[in-house]
């Protein structure tokens, strides 16, 4: 379990790395190493050039600019899940960075690195997807921005081409009284999730839905948005129906073949979580209003 | 160690472990710790097919690659050896076909992971990438992956020297078994699936062995329960004389089981030494560990029980199913004890096991902590469980109708040991194990929490299991205690020790026999230089072994400083005692001698004459033969609480009483059971090996393969009974195993109560989420539920 050679490369600033991805063939950068690493030592993938983006500061850090908060590619996991400013403006993402692998491996892991990496059963897409996620991709030719939602092209892959990388995530913040929940089944503890769902909702005076993002991972190479069950719930009084056609919405969804994760059990998943995400993401914006 | 702790005797004491001030700052010594000059690295090349014929193996390639010093096939190591395989197997008239393994592989490969080839290289990087460059043809071949499907008519061979795949069979029967369910008032049938997981330890395995040519001696820093015995075998396969093979078990990261077998590895990685004239590293990576290390994994039991009306049982019979994996490096001890620990702390008056042991293509089959014992324990329990069910009884009733009672002690089983003896249960009192049992767990209230919960919304369940373990298997274990001029006290022994607690045990039983500190013995295990004779650790044996060595030899010792010192001091050795290190009158410290000086005199000077009457040598030699197994035993009482829309358990409350004769140690006994039942409950809910239809491994890592973690342990209520074995002058019986017996079946019962609403019955392990979700919605269950 020892990695293939590779030479290392460690860029001091973001231009620098960039002109690294475009002139160096087969190369890969490297973040919180997290996954990455692993997979090298299994062989599993054997970049020729490793360029380290750790030494990078201008890659890392948390802003709010305007309705978005700005979370640059290299923020460490528990940097975002310990932050006030996500606390306060997006508490959703601090409820699903929790979730997020062990606190050990969240001390090293990063936001745009779980982003880019995709896999199924990570829980930071899934909050980013919920959050209309707008996803910053840039090269030694420029930057691009496209939704979170155009990322994956299959398992494990994405439409970031080889000279790219992501560099910023903007997340779109809700309200102040928004409701939001994040809820997950493993299949012992601190693991892995099997299905995950990512809910927010605000009401409105009389207790109906008037906004609410519900996105499920696990399910299928890439998370999904139950955008028609969000448009119907809209003005629906957020009650213990509307949950539950919520749930029947995501139990009706395809789910995938996974080892240990049944697709019937994973569809049964989708509809109690997403049940009680909305549930809970309801209750908090009604107590919120009170 | 602390004021408290300053008692007359250190036997019984809870003395903090000798072995946890180095290994907590980091000064242990595993075998990755070892660097020697020049040494090189080792890596292997395994078979990615569970069934092949092996071609051509061109190692042209791999052997130009820079750093690359020998590739390594069967045929460059053949004449290094005495035989083609390396004799392993433990002798049983059961076995059809005696299968050791190869050095590496010879002419087809039986698993995924076996190895095939071995690259010697300046570092396990190198050897790594030259791994790559080795080509091998196979030709594949049909893979057995279910022990079932093997043993059917027309089944493909799992090897091709074998002409089918009934490895061995055997049954384990007493009584009149059939005409016992003839006069039954009840009978029930049930059949079981039951997976193990593996041993797991921290540390995988891994070697380091030195030629050295000047002094033609092997030496092997190994990380193994086994140490004589990996000794024993490299003389014979490397054609070596005794003095010539030296095995250190330097500290060694966990053991449960694994580490008892001699893997292929092992011999590879000590003739590339020969071969080589350099030392040679190899420490197996978490990927081989899963692919290599021999598992315990499934077995299908089909069984019937027969009661009286009163639920009193007359017999079982049954037939058991067990997956042997591709070779028998260890024989057919794992499934029997599965079968003679059915019985367990009943009076079963009839019983009949046949048991078929199924060649598969997977990783040889051989025992992780429990070793088979906590199958047999399952069975029996879910039994019970559901004669409880038939008859309408409480569940701690049925059982309460059915154990062995104290005036039955000792108890004759009616089976046989793996040696031909009778299997008889040495002394405790069951009822009362299980009477406190239930007390602390508050059994009888249980039903007003489960309605409470309820009322919450919440769904719970209690579980209850009864267990037995043989323990301190013999033939013997040796120990040493000897005292030089230094003062300082030496216990040499054949145990060795993975993280149990053995050198402070053994410090303990010493200390009290010389009137020394434990923290005053230096105890020197696993190290065959050290200890002529000795065997090692399994069966939960080195406290009853070992232990009564140790408290033997040290009283030979004490008698010899009383029969100087009386000489010395004119005094009666009645009026002697021993204490601080030092033999003086009692009541009178100041007129004394140290023991130094006792040993000192007993050294002797040249030409000058010893204490009259006593040999020379402050020193004594034990080695401690049991007469008979002892029979540790326990209750467990658990509660879990199961979300029935995620099917997710979570155990939140686990009581166990548990009776081990006589505790040296009641801490570190503590440990034992609670890491026991973590194992257990491990095995009861996640740990699932699995593999493709094709015999390949999905759960190489853990990420799929789950452990059991603290996240997910409840605090475990340990309670001690001390029922003392008269089968040896300690009163001690053994500890290691026990807390994992109990375990699976109590969880099971567990979650069958908190899920019976739903019409759940639990007879496959582990009862994971997705299995349970089958379980509880057949009409959405589909073929992969069986994961």
């Amino acid at each position: 379990m020892k990695a293939a050679p590779f030479a290392y490369h460690a860029p001091a600033t973001k231009a620098e790395a960039l002109d690294m991805l475009a002139g160096l063939d087969d190369a890969r950068v490297l973040a919180g190493g997290q996954s990455l690493l692993p997979m090298m030592n299994l062989r599993l993938a054997g970049p020729t050039h490793l360029i380290d983006l750790n030494g990078v500061p201008e890659l890392a850090g948390i802003s709010r600019a305007g309705d978005a908060l700005v979370i640059g590619t290299m923020t460490r996991q528990r940097a975002a899940e310990r932050a006030a400013l996500v606390h306060e403006a997006c508490p959703l993402l601090a409820e699903a960075m929790e979730h997020v692998g062990f606190q050990q491996t969240r001390n090293r892991g990063t936001v745009g690195g779980s982003i880019a990496h995709m896999d199924p059963t990570a829980e930071i897409p899934v909050a980013a997807s919920a959050l209309d996620a707008m996803l910053t991709v840039e090269s030694a030719a420029g930057a691009r921005q496209f939704p979170i939602g155009e990322l994956a092209e299959g398992y494990l892959m994405t439409q970031i081409a080889p000279d790219e990388m992501l560099t910023r995530v903007a997340l779109r913040l809700w309200p102040k009284g928004h409701g939001h929940a994040f809820e997950e089944v493993t299949r012992r503890g601190e693991s892995f999730c099997v299905v995950c769902v990512a809910a927010l909702a605000t009401l409105d005076a009389s207790g109906a839905f008037s906004r609410l993002a519900i996105a499920i991972g696990g399910l299928a190479e890439a998370p999904v948005r139950l955008s028609g069950i969000e448009a119907d719930l809209v003005g629906a009084r957020a009650d213990q129906d509307a949950f539950r056609a919520a749930g029947a919405a995501a139990g009706a969804l395809a789910a995938d073949e996974a080892p240990f994760a049944p697709p019937a059990y994973k569809r049964h998943l989708a509809g109690v979580l997403t049940e009680r995400a909305l549930a809970r993401a309801a209750g908090r914006a009604r107590r919120a209003a009170a | 160690m602390n004021a408290a702790q300053q008692k007359e005797t250190w036997f019984g004491q809870a003395v903090r472990r000798l072995e946890d001030d180095a290994l907590l700052r980091g000064k242990g010594r595993f075998v990755d710790d070892i660097h020697l000059p020049g040494m090189l690295h080792a890596a292997f090349l395994r078979s990615p097919y569970a069934h092949a014929r092996l071609g051509a193996i061109d190692t042209a390639a791999a052997q130009a690659l820079p750093g690359v010093v020998r590739v390594l096939t069967y045929q460059d190591l053949r004449p290094l050896l005495t035989c083609d395989r390396i004799p392993l197997a433990m002798p049983s008239g059961a076995i059809r076909f005696d299968v050791d393994p190869f050095v590496l592989a010879r002419d087809e490969v039986c698993h995924v992971g076996e190895p095939i080839a071995l690259v010697i290289a300046e570092s396990r990087h190198v050897a790594e990438d030259a791994l790559g460059l080795i080509g091998v043809t196979f030709d594949p071949l049909p893979a057995i992956v279910d022990p079932r499907e093997g043993l059917k008519d027309g089944a493909p061979q799992a090897r091709l020297d074998c002409p089918d795949n009934l490895v061995a069979q055997m049954s384990a029967a007493y009584g009149d078994v059939d005409g016992a369910f003839a006069g039954a008032a009840h009978v029930i049938a049930e059949d079981f699936h039951i997976h193990k997981g593996g041993g797991h330890s921290i540390e995988p395995r891994g070697l380091v062995a030195r030629f050295d040519a000047g002094e033609d001696l092997l030496t092997v820093w190994d990380s193994t329960q086994m140490p004589h015995q990996a000794k024993r075998v490299l003389v014979r396969t490397l054609g070596l004389a005794e003095h010539q093979v030296r095995v250190v078990a330097p500290d060694v990261g966990g053991g449960f089981g694994p580490k008892f077998v001699f893997h292929p590895e092992e011999l590879a990685v000590a003739a590339a030494a020969v071969l080589t004239g350099a030392p040679v590293k190899w420490i197996e990576d978490r990927f081989e560990n899963f692919m290599s290390t021999v598992q315990e994994r499934d077995q299908y039991w089909s069984v019937e029980a027969a009661c009286d009306a009163e639920g009193r049982l007359m017999g079982i019979r049954g037939t058991l199913v067990h997956d042997h994996g591709a070779y028998t490096p260890y024989g057919v001890a794992l499934p029997y004890n599965s079968a003679t620990n059915l019985i367990g702390p009943y009076v079963l008056p009839s019983y009949r096991l046949d048991i078929a042991l199924s060649l598969t293509n997977l990783i040889p089959s051989t025992p992780t902590r429990g070793a088979g014992r906590p199958q047999g324990t399952f069975v029996m329990e879910r039994l019970l469980d559901r004669l409880a069910e038939r008859l309408g009884l409480d569940r701690a009733e049925i059982r309460r109708r059915n154990l062995i009672q104290p005036a039955q002690m000792p108890y004759d089983s009616g089976l046989k040991t793996r040696d031909g003896g009778s299997m008889i249960y040495d002394s405790g009192d069951y009822p009362q194990c299980m009477a406190r049992a239930l007390a602390h767990a508050g059994w009888d209230g249980f039903e007003a929490r489960r309605a409470k919960a309820r009322a919450e919304g919440r769904v719970i369940g209690i579980g209850l299991s009864n267990y037995v373990e043989g323990s301190g298997r013999g033939p013997f274990e040796s120990a040493s205690v000897r005292i030089g001029p230094s003062g300082k006290v030496v216990v040499t022994t054949g145990a060795a020790a993975q993280g149990q607690g053995t050198v402070t045990m053994l410090a303990q039983v010493v200390a009290d026999g010389l009137g020394v500190r434990p923290d005053a013995v230096s105890v020197i295990a696993g190290d065959t230089a050290a200890s002529p004779l000795g065997l090692g650790a399994f069966a939960s044996r080195q406290a009853v072994t070992a232990g009564n060595a140790a408290h033997q030899a040290a009283g030979e010792v004490r008698a010899k400083v009383l029969k100087v010192a009386s000489q010395w001091l004119e005094a009666d050795p009645e009026d002697l005692e021993l204490s601080a290190g030092r033999v003086h009158v009692k009541g009178v410290p100041g007129r004394g001698r140290s023991l130094g000086e006792v040993a000192s005199a007993l050294a002797g000077l040249p030409g000058f004459a010893l204490p009259p009457g006593t040999p020379p040598g402050l020193s004594a030699a034990v080695d401690y033969q049991p007469k008979g197994m002892t029979y540790c035993n326990g209750t467990h009482v658990c509660e879990v609480e199961v979300d029935p829309a995620t099917c997710i358990v979570s155990v939140t409350r686990y009581v166990v009483v548990h009776d081990c004769g006589r505790l040296i140690n009641p801490m570190m006994v503590d440990g034992q059971i609670i890491g026991g039942v973590v194992h257990g409950l491990g095995t009861a809910l996640y740990e699932l090996m699995a593999y493709g239809d094709d015999g390949q491994p999905l759960t190489c890592t853990y990420a799929d393969y789950l452990l059991a973690t603290a996240d997910t342990s409840p605090r475990i209520e340990v309670h001690h009974m001390e029922s003392p074995s008269p089968l040896n002058p300690l009163g001690v019986k053994g500890a290691g195993e026990s807390g994992t017996i109990a375990a699976l079946a109590v969880i099971a019962s567990a979650v069958e109560d908190a899920l019976k609403p739903f019409g759940v019955a639990v007879r496959d392990l582990p009862a994971t989420p997705s299995r349970l979700f089958a379980l509880m919605h057949p009409d959405l269950a589909t073929p992969e539920a069986r994961l």
